[in-house]
């Protein structure tokens, strides 16, 4: 049994008419010292939003498992500067370690 | 390694997301063919919606015994937040026709990241190209692999790649957190998304974030002698 084709295909359809709709918005709206201090902060809004997501959301929940030392493991190797790619393999390294070690 | 070493800083990192973003795709696969969707809806998932979270929506309500019909309202509303991040995206790259179309499909979460975390305009193109095409690249083999293995890998975060993706985002953020201020907004935008979890459906706490981001910096500066 297999879900509808058409849904299936309207909803990939929607995903790029949403991400495109942000390319066809005039780009000197976002011109502007003004605009670029908002989306400096925009940015950093996001960013420090897809941590807490990606680290403690569990569907519509908050947990807490192997993923927030996973957190904790990625800024302390941060503060020891670290390039970006250790830093991602300190991450994965430590939730898998942790989950082995029956924690979360 | 030498070919490693001929890639920028920002090729580096949207390489190294590309890699850990893309195993994630198994996950996508395993669990999609397990939701009762053919091989090649899978695909066409992963393809042409690609949008992980929109994505995981879809075949969560088909699982769920939801309708298409739902399963299409929750992914298209889990995607909106590509609306803002194409905003950005155009402001940085200015991309021109054809160029525009490609650099929309592949408006995701990690290649915005990427790109926003970069400080001059030649590394941000390389940064959001980088990560946008290495995952779609990534993401479909291994959703593909995903659903034809199925149950064989097993789970991916047996193997830390939820982990990995939270390394990642922390990294980006990291080097933005120079100063008082962009270290408030960060710790508001963290709380706000925590606040806004349990209530909203998945996707949008980001967009709460956005939005408290966006209020602090229209917020007239309290400072004004400063400049």
């Amino acid at each position: 049994m297999s879900t509808d084709w058409g849904w299936l295909l309207l909803a990939c359809a929607m995903a790029f008419a949403t991400k495109l709709v942000g390319y066809l918005l005039p780009a000197r709206w976002m011109a502007g010292p003004r605009m670029a201090r908002v989306t400096g902060l925009v940015t950093i809004g996001l960013l420090a939003s897809l941590v807490v997501v990606n680290a403690f959301a569990d569907g519509a929940r908050l947990a807490l498992d192997a993923r927030a030392g996973a957190l904790l493991a990625a800024i302390a190797a941060l503060l020891l500067r670290v390039p970006f790619l250790g830093v991602v393999v300190i991450g994965a390294a430590s939730a898998a370690l942790l989950r082995l070690a029956g924690l979360g | 390694m030498r070919a490693w070493r001929a890639l920028t800083p920002a090729g580096r990192t949207g390489l190294s997301i590309a890699v850990a973003t893309g195993l994630y795709g198994i996950s996508f696969g395993a669990l999609s063919v397990a939701a009762g969707l053919g091989f090649w809806q899978t695909m066409a998932l992963s393809a042409l919606m690609f949008t992980g979270g929109s994505q995981f929506a879809y075949i969560g309500v088909v699982t769920g015994g939801g309708s298409g019909a739902s399963a299409f309202a929750a992914a298209s509303l889990l995607g909106v937040r590509n609306a803002v991040y194409g905003m950005q995206i155009n402001r940085m790259l200015r991309p021109r026709r054809w160029t525009r179309l490609l650099a929309a499909q592949v408006t995701i979460d990690e290649s915005t990241a990427t790109a926003a975390a970069q400080d001059t305009p030649d590394e941000q193109r390389r940064g959001f190209w980088a990560a946008g095409l290495g995952v779609f690249v990534f993401w479909n083999l291994f959703t593909a692999l995903g659903a034809l293995l199925g149950d064989v890998v097993g789970d991916p975060r047996q193997w830390g790649l939820d982990g990995a993706a939270v390394a990642a985002f922390v990294a980006l953020l990291w080097p933005r957190l120079r100063g008082r201020e962009p270290v408030a907004v960060a710790v508001a935008c963290a709380m706000a998304t925590a606040l806004a979890l349990p209530w909203l459906p998945p996707g949008m706490p980001i967009l709460v974030a956005a939005a408290v981001a966006a209020a602090w910096g229209l917020w007239p500066p309290r400072r004004r002698t400063a400049t």
